[in-house]
């Protein structure tokens, strides 16, 4: 018992070390390839010469934004999966995508002048407003599991809806450029763009991992957590409160990126197992990987394009995932 | 408690009929309503003594097949989305989940990416049938563990199976912009450009899937009460699981490959017939089936008053229309 903790609390760690190594990977390989001691001269010295400009200029700001984004997605996931009890809750399922999506396309349909660099704040603005109309939408006497889910999908269909009957009303050339957005795409991200992010990140994700075994003990079950004396609707609302706005500021600077928020959690259930205490940082870990991979395909394969790297954060995760459903297939995994 | 359940039986059943005939009217008016607007005489007099002219045209081949295949693809669709949610237990499933909207359009996308423009919607409908039940039948075999399915391992490996083929889908799309266009048309998920020949390639399907429905439907109100209870009763569990993965092929199968994508059907309607039916499958299923088919005609009918002078997807206005009546019933339920 003891020794399978510590098996886990060692892949948690490991995980983050692959995330980081993956990470100086990415700085190294691209259009002009910069070799790995090159990389660490850059950083050490803040980026002298023409290949530290590559490095400390162009990449590693979207590296950073690649790995605040995915762990945040991630961590979302995770806590929306664990408050709302159901394995296939995602950041998507609230509302936050839909509600961030129509309030960016409304901004450039409607609006008129205005600089992109809004785009992200406005984003963030949709997702939280989306995010508490089904919150307040769910509250009867507080908010219950499936209320929140069904009532979610309902806005998030809504908001949807709204995006295509904007894009459709609009001029031809933004639904080019607001379907790469919903796709989910780093390109472009500068270090203005993580000036803002981070904060959050540093903010929200410490705060998240305090509602571990809040988490932990609401999976026994509603009755036993209150024999508990756990407060349901006050950590619910936290919970929530942090999933939104992680999503919300991760969805605000790369786009409409699924698929993170729901499988990075799974995946990483599969080897820590169920206590949130480490799901949560392992969450973060896998999404972080998973996106700079992602990021790292976008930008390689089919070069000179860049391609947006929600096209393949699947690709790069659901092989990985399905491998683990399989090698699972006799001990059951549970959501 | 006899005569409680007689009366309970003999509500279910007006409710039915009355559905039934809302159907009827909601049809009615969607073969009737749009840009030009015709009377009953006009719809009568198209079939009784055909002209040729613009009108019965427009009635004999637009408006007519277009109200039979949305009321087609509407009740497959929702039956399939509340086998759907039984199968994995989660509220959340829908024929989507079985990664049969997006193994479709992966097929699609990749016939008119290797064909060109060679290929006509008769074809791409064998091409999306085809892809759909590939991307369930993968499903199901990655969902089950020896012969069975397993409720929450049947809903993940349908996400990340959607998630990949839609994710291959938009690299393909990506990578060769040409086939944009084509699979645009398709991808969009409509119920207008098909004719009746279309619906009948696929209607023994469907009638087959319907059939498996009302099979299994008494077996899956034991299997929603839990797995130990239907195998205390000794339910024959990879039988009924078998027949209701079938059922769900079939009929989403040839409802996407006729229509295109549309989500939302499959997963609200049954949220909302539950609300009256409860959890007897016996009269959710062709509740399911009638709502499902009344929601679809409408939302097609209304989709052409929106915007003034143009058509949009059928998807927003089954979002109108669905969305308002879905937040009502979580809010009114009451144990949840």
């Amino acid at each position: 018992m003891l020794n399978a903790k510590r098996k886990q609390t060692a892949i948690v760690v490991l995980l983050v070390l692959l995330a980081l190594a993956v990470a100086f990977i990415s700085l190294s390989i691209g259009s002009v390839s910069v070799p790995l001691p090159e990389v660490l001269t850059a950083l050490l010295t803040n980026g002298g010469g023409e290949s530290g400009m590559i490095v400390t200029g162009f990449r590693l700001p979207r590296v950073i934004a690649a790995m605040l984004v995915g762990a945040s997605l991630a961590v979302a996931g995770a806590l929306l999966q664990g408050v709302l009890r159901n394995p296939l809750a995602s950041p998507d399922v609230l509302g936050v995508t839909g509600g961030a999506s129509v309030s960016v396309v409304a901004f450039m349909t409607l609006t008129t002048g205005l600089s992109i660099h809004w785009v992200p704040f406005i984003a963030v603005a949709g997702a939280m407003a989306t995010g508490s109309l089904v919150y307040i939408l769910a509250w009867r006497k507080g908010v219950s599991p499936y209320r929140m889910i069904i009532i979610g999908i309902g806005i998030s269909t809504a908001a949807g809806a709204m995006t295509t009957l904007l894009l459709i009303s609009g001029p031809a050339y933004l639904a080019a450029q607001v379907l790469n957005w919903t796709t989910g795409s780093l390109y472009g991200t500068n270090w203005s763009y993580v000036s803002m992010l981070w904060p959050w990140v540093a903010l929200l994700i410490p705060l998240s991992l305090l509602c571990a075994r809040e988490l932990n003990v609401q999976a026994l079950g509603e009755e036993t957590a209150v024999g508990l004396g756990s407060r349901l609707q006050l950590s619910r609302f936290f919970a929530l409160l942090f999933s939104v706005s992680l999503a919300g500021v991760a969805v605000g600077v790369a786009g409409a990126l699924s698929f993170i928020g729901l499988l990075a959690p799974h995946m990483v259930r599969a080897l820590v197992g169920h206590s949130y205490r480490l799901l949560l940082p392992a969450s973060a870990a896998a999404g972080a990987i998973i996106l700079l991979l992602a990021d790292l395909a976008g930008r390689m394969l089919f070069q000179p394009l860049d391609i947006p790297a929600g096209v393949f954060t699947a690709g790069v995760g659901t092989p990985f995932f399905l491998y683990l459903l399989f090698r699972k297939r006799r001990g059951g995994l549970r959501g | 408690m006899m005569a409680e359940q007689s009366a309970r039986k003999g509500r279910m059943l007006t409710m039915l009929i009355a559905g039934a005939f809302l159907l009827l009217v909601s049809m009615l008016a969607s073969i009737l309503y749009g840009l030009r607007i015709f009377g009953l005489r006009d719809l009568w007099q198209a079939y009784s003594a055909f002209d040729g002219s613009t009108e019965h045209l427009i009635l004999t081949n637009t408006r007519v097949p277009r109200t039979l295949i949305a009321a087609i693809v509407g009740a497959s669709l929702a039956m399939a989305g509340a086998i759907m949610q039984v199968l994995t237990k989660n509220g959340l499933a829908s024929p989507s989940l079985f990664g049969i909207n997006s193994g479709a359009s992966l097929f699609v996308v990749a016939a008119l990416v290797m064909g060109g423009g060679a290929f006509a919607l008769k074809q791409l409908i064998w091409f999306a049938f085809i892809g759909a039940a590939a991307a369930a039948v993968l499903v199901f075999a990655l969902g089950s563990s020896g012969s069975r399915i397993e409720p929450s391992r049947l809903a993940l490996a349908g996400a990340s199976i959607a998630a990949f083929g839609t994710s291959m889908t938009s690299g393909l799309i990506l990578v060769n912009k040409q086939s944009l266009d084509d699979a645009l048309f398709w991808m969009i998920g409509s119920v207008s450009g098909r004719s009746l020949e279309h619906l009948e390639l696929v209607l023994p399907y469907i009638g087959t899937g319907m059939l498996c429905c009302m099979l299994v439907a008494r077996a899956l109100n034991v299997m929603a009460l839990g797995e130990e209870n239907a195998m205390g009763l000794g339910m024959r569990m990879k039988y009924v699981q078998m027949v209701s993965a079938a059922a769900v092929i079939l009929l989403a199968g040839s409802a996407v490959s006729v229509a295109g994508p549309i989500a939302f059907v499959g997963l609200v309607v049954p949220h909302l017939c539950r609300a009256v039916t409860g959890n007897d499958h016996r009269w959710l299923l062709p509740y399911c089936a009638v709502a499902g088919a009344i929601l679809l005609v409408t939302a097609d009918t209304l989709s052409r008053f929106i915007v003034p002078g143009k058509e949009i997807p059928v998807g927003i206005a089954t979002a109108i229309i669905g969305v308002p009546f879905l937040i009502r019933v979580a809010r009114r339920k009451k144990d949840a």
